[in-house]
């Protein structure tokens, strides 16, 4: 109790010194949590991808198609229940910064394939009767405010051509994990106006999203599907839905390492800082730990006053740090919500920042505990005079 | 007064200034009786305060022993004489070494934070050692908001609260004006004459050597004159 006293006192003797490093602590804190949420935002879509589907594409790139009779084929494998077409339409509503993923998809067979996608029962029936309709995740409804039966204009870099679709169904996510950020419509209808204009483009498909009874098989049967294809026009990559989702994030992996390691540096950073500041507190005091050390305190408990302050210095600023994570993670959501569906702010952060915040205490308390510890008592009374 | 507190035995202690050795004591052998109050006075690097700091424990001489109360205390470890010194010694610095974030209360009780004491027996035991020194109302007061002879009061009072072996008191009077001075020198001289408590002090000033039992005299590494002589 008389040590928690005297580190308290102690910490907030040098107010402007202590107030300027708690507050480099909480930026340090608050930067780390942030940026470990963004990262952890990377790959949020690939936590929401299954296991349990697969996805097939052609073998060369995503760029490439394949004919859409392959379905067949693949309905045919051992141990596939079940195959949707899935295309990237890659419209854009009103402006290119209104960014959202949008698919046109066989509803019929892909819907069934997401059970994390929950519909109103009369909605869903509305969808699959209009074939100009569409199907919209509740995310984005709220973020643009979209309603059942707006109409939404779009602009495909892929398809050229002027395409409207109607909203006919909302769906919601069955958790938070779920993201509901997406528009789908139907592939009939998108085939229908590609025959028109380009027929050598119709009946293909850039993936097959793919049902399988048993996740454990999900290799041996995509090694089965792309046998099937092997020496084709098109051949083709099956890989599970979760490694196909990686493989976006993949595609910016250095920058999100570089974020990881920014947040890294961060916290070496106030590191040093506080290791300053300890170490001028520490020198400042010499005398004050050489009376302790006179009146009979062992060097261990000099030691330990020292790492205390260190100590309380950083827990205070994580702690604050630790608070205004979740209203900033909220806030910078907020303000990138058309770049990322969901911030996820997990436990794990809070105990990383916490952790580091210890390692803050450590560094910054170690060596000049050690050296008020290792102090000669006469040293440190001359350092009065 | 005649049994020996400390007994100093061809005591010799050198400092290390780079390459060169600079020797501050050179066999010294002194003894101090159980209640006595002795002065060390010397001119400046005559080793008088080295000689202080041996006796109080916190410094080790290169040869000789330091015998107090049948303890050699050089041959004790650090953590040994660490134990001794907050069972043993009670220290009066020039420049008073109050924690400046304790209050005076709480100054006086730090050396009790070291004793199996009750919180209530550490009140108690504060407050006779504040009311000693005349500052019981002064006790929520941290040191800044003290003069400096109430600072050195306070220190003294930390310095009894333990009831040591020994009050070991470095130019007690060195920052204090005429009239604090005095006052300081008359609790010594109380704590001595009247709760026979043992006082080694160095100092440079010659009225706060008279305040002593004796006092003696080192030079340039040794003792000049030894022996005792009454003042009082």
């Amino acid at each position: 109790m008389f040590f928690l006293k005297l580190v308290v006192k102690n910490v907030f003797r040098a107010r402007l010194r202590s107030g300027l490093t708690i507050l480099g602590l909480v930026i340090a804190v608050l930067a780390f949590g942030l940026l470990q949420t963004v990262v952890r935002a990377w790959y949020a879509g690939a936590d929401a991808a299954s296991n349990a589907r697969l996805i097939t594409r052609n073998a060369i790139s995503l760029t490439f198609v394949m004919p859409v009779y392959y379905r067949e084929k693949i309905r045919a494998v051992p141990g596939v229940t079940g195959v949707a077409l899935s295309n990237w339409f890659g419209g854009v509503w009103k402006d290119p910064k209104n960014f959202f993923a949008n698919f046109a998809v066989d509803a019929p067979a892909f819907f069934p394939m997401y059970p994390e996608f929950v519909f109103q029962p009369g909605e869903y029936a509305d969808f699959l009767r209009d074939r100009k309709g569409a199907a919209i995740g509740r995310q984005l409804a709220d973020l643009y405010g979209f309603k059942v039966g707006d109409r939404i204009p779009m602009r495909s870099g892929i398809y050229p051509g002027e395409w409207e679709f109607t909203v006919r169904a909302i769906y919601d996510g069955r958790d938070d994990t779920t993201i509901t950020r997406q528009l789908y419509f139907h592939y009939d209808y998108l085939n229908e106006q590609i025959k028109k204009v380009f027929p050598r483009r119709a009946d293909q498909t850039g993936v097959f999203v793919i049902g399988i009874a048993d996740g454990s098989q999900a290799a041996e049967i995509s090694r089965a599907i792309d046998a099937e294809f092997k020496n084709s026009l098109a051949e083709t990559l099956t890989e599970t839905e979760k490694a196909f989702s990686l493989g976006f994030v993949a595609m910016v992996e250095t920058i999100v390492q570089a974020i990881r390691g920014v947040s890294y540096v961060v916290i070496l950073i106030i590191m040093a800082v506080a290791a300053n500041t300890m170490a001028m507190t520490a020198r400042e005091r010499m005398s004050e730990y050489a009376t302790l050390k006179a009146l009979g305190f062992k060097p261990r408990m000099v030691g330990a006053v020292v790492m205390g302050e260190a100590f309380a210095l950083a827990m205070i600023g994580a702690g604050i740090g630790i608070l205004l994570t979740t209203p900033v993670v909220r806030a910078f959501h907020a303000a990138t919500s058309s770049v990322f569906a969901k911030m996820p702010l997990v436990p794990e952060t809070f105990w990383l920042q916490a952790l580091c915040a210890v390692a803050v205490g450590l560094v910054a308390g170690l060596v000049p505990a050690v050296r008020a510890m290792r102090m000669p008592i006469v040293d440190g009374l001359r350092h009065v005079a | 007064m005649s049994e020996v507190l400390v007994a100093i035995r061809h005591v010799s202690k050198s400092y290390h200034r780079g390459q060169q050795i600079v020797p501050v004591l050179e066999d010294i052998n002194l003894e101090i009786a159980r209640g006595d109050f002795v002065a060390l006075m010397g001119p400046s690097g005559s080793g008088k305060s080295t000689l202080l700091n041996l006796i109080a424990g916190i410094d080790k001489p290169d040869t000789g022993e330091i015998v107090i109360e049948g303890t050699d205390i050089t041959r004790l470890t650090e953590t040994e004489l660490a134990d001794w010194r907050a069972a043993h010694v009670g220290f009066i610095f020039q420049f008073y070494n109050l924690m400046p974030v304790l209050s005076a209360y709480e100054n006086v009780e730090l050396p009790l934070m070291l004793t199996a004491l009750s919180r209530a027996e550490r009140r108690e035991r504060v407050e006779i050692a504040l009311g000693l020194v005349g500052l019981l109302d002064r006790q929520k007061h941290y040191p800044n908001e003290l003069s400096g002879g109430q600072q050195q009061r306070v220190a003294i009072a930390r310095a009894v609260v333990s009831d040591p072996t020994i009050l070991i008191c470095d130019e007690p009077t060195g920052d204090l004006d005429r009239q604090s001075a005095a006052d300081v020198l008359a609790m010594l001289r109380r704590l001595n004459e009247d709760l026979g408590k043992t006082i080694a002090m160095v100092t440079h000033d010659p009225r706060a050597g008279e305040a002593a039992r004796r006092m003696t005299f080192l030079d340039k590494g040794q003792l000049t004159d030894a022996s005792p002589f009454a003042l009082h």
